[in-house]
């Protein structure tokens, strides 16, 4: 982060890029104080990248580090493509906060912490001996301490539950507030409850000073996210005004901190996160191809909020099916897929096991199919909200027989949105299940998405047949592509299933000469998908040293180890880069490209799956891991320490 | 509400024949069934390619592939799901499903309970010959306690299910059971099943000749098919045995079997069919009449109107068209906050 002071006089410090972390116990609002942080940045013209990290449970023990629920947001100036390793600004409304975040803020950084919290019972089942106020340990930190409860308490002694909603009203129970002071006489005070759920506003109110934006936005945004209950509206914004006053008063920060507007190109933006983008690609594709979306899906995290998503737009023509299981799920959209539709299903690993067997069904049936896995940590339920890259083996093996398919990966939440197109694309064209591979951090992170014309998205042309044609189920074109004959068309009636089917003729056949052509005629539509996809790129740098490095990465990593790449590029150190969105078949090129190098290492967050696969297909070249499976993304620092160590 | 295409042409048992061979074995129950479809197809009147069979595995899961319409031979349980999926994603298709006893009710238990919970309009034909045939002869869930089989060869130890009662469980609207040895009831049966709105399931009592021969036959035997079997019709009193003689009459909310002119039994003493009341218990009563005590109901059991999930939906989808400012993808991206870059 360079930084330089612009204005003595008003105290305010620029800085290119900025890290932000709120931390607090899961229910104290810090996904939607991170949100709305976010989404003002943004709107207000930064580049930004956001990381939600949180537990799984909805309410996990108060107070302790594990319950820590976290939500950090990096804007910048410049390209964004990570949510950074280290936090300039920490905003930890407990204990447990401040401990499990203290070791990645930054020497410096700004710490605002509710002292009120800061209770010895709090203390104590976060961990600390001691107040950490009280000895020596922050001291390289800015810690502005403000007893955010006490005075959200304050700023809400005027208002009434006439505000609040009647849920709240019947909830109100005086002995649970007593910091708030009763007026001597009807209407009652809100209660401890509500008083609780705006501390984040308070809190996101302190950092907006500490960023001198204007509250106009947040206000705005406020009252978007309580549109449905607007009698909290009132409530949110007056709490967060009162963080902006008491920061400015209490003069938390000696300089505040200007970070200017993103250099980006032309063009209508949004922020949007992964799982929004990857739902909107297959809208998108959908109308591209003239179909109409079926999602056949069974709620897991950290997928739901696709389905969630679809549900929201029948008036596309999109149906969502909330099947009983995982198994209903693919299966409903296999069917879907049989009628005529622009059929997905949305899932994470363990209920990418369950679709299994109907997987190896529709490579078998030749039917398009997109299966998004928004992967996270396993095996087994694993650690469901954290991130991790393990299922790739699952996609790419995970199947009986010879039963192979095409494998793509979206590397950012913005681009969910194109290799979900991508991956219908593959799917309608070729005819085929497609499995598109995202992860948690990339479906619950956002970052800016220059919106598209859905005109200017390439074609898709699904190899529909026309009515009463000359049509036999399993013949096929140059590409090995199988025709799709819809139910309800004239002429075409036929059958397809899992049993074995005659070449061209498509009846059951049991030949063992047939099975071995149609296991390698499956193998080869699959390989000739290559034609189809963009070549390997590789970022290198010019007049540096080291060039004989080739730095791999596929799937989410791709933002920390550009980055990381990029910079090693500054220090003059020329590692190149290159990342594969395409897994299965990989593009043309990478042969070629491998054999430029004498050391390639994969970064991946797994142990060791992506090398291994490509140790397999290229035996001549030596390739190196570098694996985590900490359910965490990958820091900078790690990648450059890495490499610099070769 | 979505309706089947009808075809343009009258169209007879010809035009339904498939090219493929036939491979049950002989004497095999299935035939019965594709006997009585072949002969309903056409008279419901609907386009050939409006028709989709959709089957799981089992021996009667190869059903689609002998008659001549859309089909699909998926995988071991899942026909309901798959049928799901082909009803939602186009409503104007009459979508069957073609399922057994294992494939309905042991691997595809919970879809059966969903798909029929949901009242999804589809029509399924469960083929129940309490026995894994495909698989040669191990018990299924329809097994009846004791059965010896090849993994039950000291017999089973578990209840078997009754199909109507777990239809009635998860709030069916069309329950039949119709019998393997009675093709002309089966196809009328049938025709009703198809013209249900909603989620219809027809049990029929199949006789697999090599793992469970004679499996019905305490039902169907020519010699006692009068006294075992209470042919339903709605509206009329539930009236069986050769003579017509005998009847059913609930004595205390429970059944009994009367004989009319006997202890001063009248006709007007007998239980009269409704198949259409929504009260679920007299069709629960009736689906789990058995032998040796009770005769066993056959026909239409239950019909009762009842809205379907694919009519809701359309309902939802016509609505969203109507109201939401989302008309197209681009509708969409532009929705919410978004800001120019110049």
């Amino acid at each position: 982060m360079s930084s330089k002071q612009i204005n003595s006089s008003s105290q305010t410090v620029e800085k290119d890029d900025v890290v932000v972390k709120f931390a607090g116990d899961s229910g104290d609002g810090i996904q939607l104080a991170g949100t709305i942080f976010s989404d003002s940045v943004a709107l207000e013209g930064n580049d930004i990248a956001t990381f939600p990290d949180y537990p799984a449970e909805i309410r996990a023990p108060r107070n302790t580090v594990a319950g820590v629920s976290g939500f950090q947001v990096h804007l910048g100036k410049n390209n964004i493509s990570t949510s950074g390793d280290e936090y300039d600004v920490l905003v930890a409304m407990n204990p447990a906060s401040l401990k499990a975040n203290l070791k990645t803020t930054k020497k410096g950084a700004t710490i605002i912490v509710d002292s009120d919290s800061f209770t010895p019972e709090a203390l104590e089942k976060a961990g600390y001996k001691y107040n950490p106020f009280t000895d020596e340990s922050l001291s390289s930190y800015n810690v502005a301490t403000a007893p955010i409860s006490s005075l959200v308490g304050t700023a809400l002694s005027g208002l009434s539950v006439q505000a609040a909603t009647p849920k709240l009203q019947s909830e109100a129970q005086p002995q649970d507030c007593p910091e708030v002071p009763l007026p001597a006489a009807p209407p009652a005070p809100l209660d401890k409850k509500t008083i609780e759920k705006t501390r984040n506003m308070f809190a996101l109110g302190m950092i907006y000073y500490i960023f001198d934006k204007p509250c106009e936005v947040i206000e705005h945004l406020i009252a978007e996210k309580f549109k449905k209950k607007p009698a909290l509206i009132e409530i949110n914004k007056k709490v967060f005004r009162a963080g902006y006053d008491y920061a400015d008063t209490a003069e938390i920060v000696e300089s505040r901190i200007s970070v200017p507007k993103a250099k980006l190109e032309k063009g209508r933006y949004r922020n949007i996160t992964g799982n929004t983008a990857t739902a909107w690609g297959l809208l998108a594709a959908a109308e591209r191809a003239g179909l109409k979306l079926f999602l056949g899906s069974y709620p897991i995290t950290p997928a739901t909020d696709i389905l969630v998503e679809i549900t929201k737009y029948k008036s596309l023509g999109a149906k969502a099916f909330q099947a009983e299981d995982e198994i209903a799920g693919i299966c409903s959209a296999i069917g879907a897929s049989y009628a005529g539709a622009l059929a997905c299903t949305s899932t994470s690993g363990p209920g990418l096991s369950l679709k299994s067997e109907a997987l190896g069904l529709a490579v078998m049936a030749e039917l398009p199919l997109v299966v998004v896995d928004v992967q996270r940590s396993g095996p087994s339920t694993g650690m469901p909200t954290k991130s991790e890259q393990s299922d790739l083996n699952q996609a790419l093996y995970g199947r009986n027989g010879e039963a192979p398919l095409v494998v793509i990966s979206a590397s950012s939440p913005a681009n969910c949105f194109y290799y979900a197109y991508e991956a219908a694309k593959i799917a309608l064209e070729h005819m085929t299940p497609v499995i598109l591979l995202t992860d948690g951090s990339l479906g619950n992170g956002s970052q800016l998405f220059r919106i598209p014309k859905v005109i200017d998205l390439p074609s898709i042309k699904p190899p529909i047949v026309p009515a009463n044609s000359d049509y036999k189920p399993y013949k096929r074109d140059e590409n090995f592509v199988r025709g799709w004959a819809i139910p309800g068309t004239e002429g075409l009636r036929h059958r397809v299933g899992g049993l074995e089917k005659l070449d061209g003729a498509g009846s059951v056949s049991t030949d063992p000469a047939n099975h071995e052509l149609m296991v390698s005629l499956r193998r080869k539509k699959i390989e000739k998908i290559a034609d189809f996809i963009p070549e390997l790129k590789v970022f290198s740098a010019a007049n540096t040293a080291n060039t004989d490095t080739l730095v791999v990465s596929w799937g989410g990593t791709e933002g920390t180890v550009h980055t990381a790449v990029e910079k090693l590029h500054q220090q003059g150190v020329g590692v190149a880069h290159a990342h594969f969105n395409y897994i299965m078949p990989l593009p043309r090129n990478t042969e070629s490209i491998f054999s430029e190098y004498k050391k390639i290492i994969v970064f991946e967050l797994n142990d060791g799956q992506f090398v291994n696969y490509l140790r397999g297909k290229f035996q001549n070249v030596p390739i190196e891991g570098y694996n985590r499976t900490h359910g965490q993304p990958f820091t900078e620092k790690e990648i450059i320490e890495k490499l610099w160590s070769m | 509400m979505v309706y089947v295409e009808r075809s343009q042409e009258p169209l007879t048992k010809q035009d339904f024949l498939s090219d493929q061979m036939v491979k049950w074995c002989p004497g095999c129950g299935d035939y019965a069934v594709l006997a009585a479809v072949s002969n309903v197809l056409p008279r419901l009147g609907y386009k050939k390619e409006s028709y989709v069979m959709v089957s799981g595995i089992g021996c009667s899961s190869r059903f689609p592939y002998y008659v001549d319409t859309y089909g699909f031979h998926s995988i071991h349980g899942r026909a309901n799901p798959i049928a799901t999926g082909v009803k939602i994603a186009n409503p104007s298709l009459s979508v069957w499903v073609n399922s057994g006893d294992g494939d309905a009710m042991a691997i595809g238990g919970n879809h059966f309970i969903h798909v029929i919970r949901r009242n999804m309009d589809i029509n399924m034909l469960v083929f129940n010959n309490q026995i894994y045939g495909l698989t040669k002869g191990q018990y299924s869930p329809t097994s009846p306690m004791g059965a010896v089989t090849k993994t039950s060869p000291a017999g089973t130890i578990e209840p078997p299910f009754n199909p109507g009662e777990l239809v009635m469980g998860a709030q069916g609207t069309f329950f039949a059971r119709v019998t393997d040895t009675n093709p002309k009831l089966m196809a009328d049966v049938l025709y009703e099943a198809v013209k249900h709105d909603g989620c219809s399931v027809v049990e029929v009592l199949t006789n697999c000749v090599i793992f469970n021969d004679k499996a019905h036959a305490a039902i169907t035997g020519k010699d006692v098919k009068d006294d075992a079997q209470l042919i339903l019709e709605h509206g009329k009193p539930m009236l069986f045995g050769a003579a017509r003689n005998k009847g059913i009459m609930l004595v205390d909310s429970k059944p009994k079997v009367v004989e009319i002119g006997v202890d001063g039994v009248t006709i007007d003493d007998i239980l009269v069919h409704d198949a259409n009341t929504p009260d679920v218990r007299i069709h629960h009563l009736l689906a789990t009449l058995k032998l040796p005590d009770f005769p066993v109901a056959i026909g239409i059991i239950r019909r009762v109107a009842g809205v379907t999930y694919n009519s809701l939906l359309e309902n939802q989808m016509n609505e969203a068209r109507a109201k939401s400012p989302v008309k197209c993808v681009d509708d969409l991206l532009n929705s919410g906050d978004t800001w120019a870059v110049d």
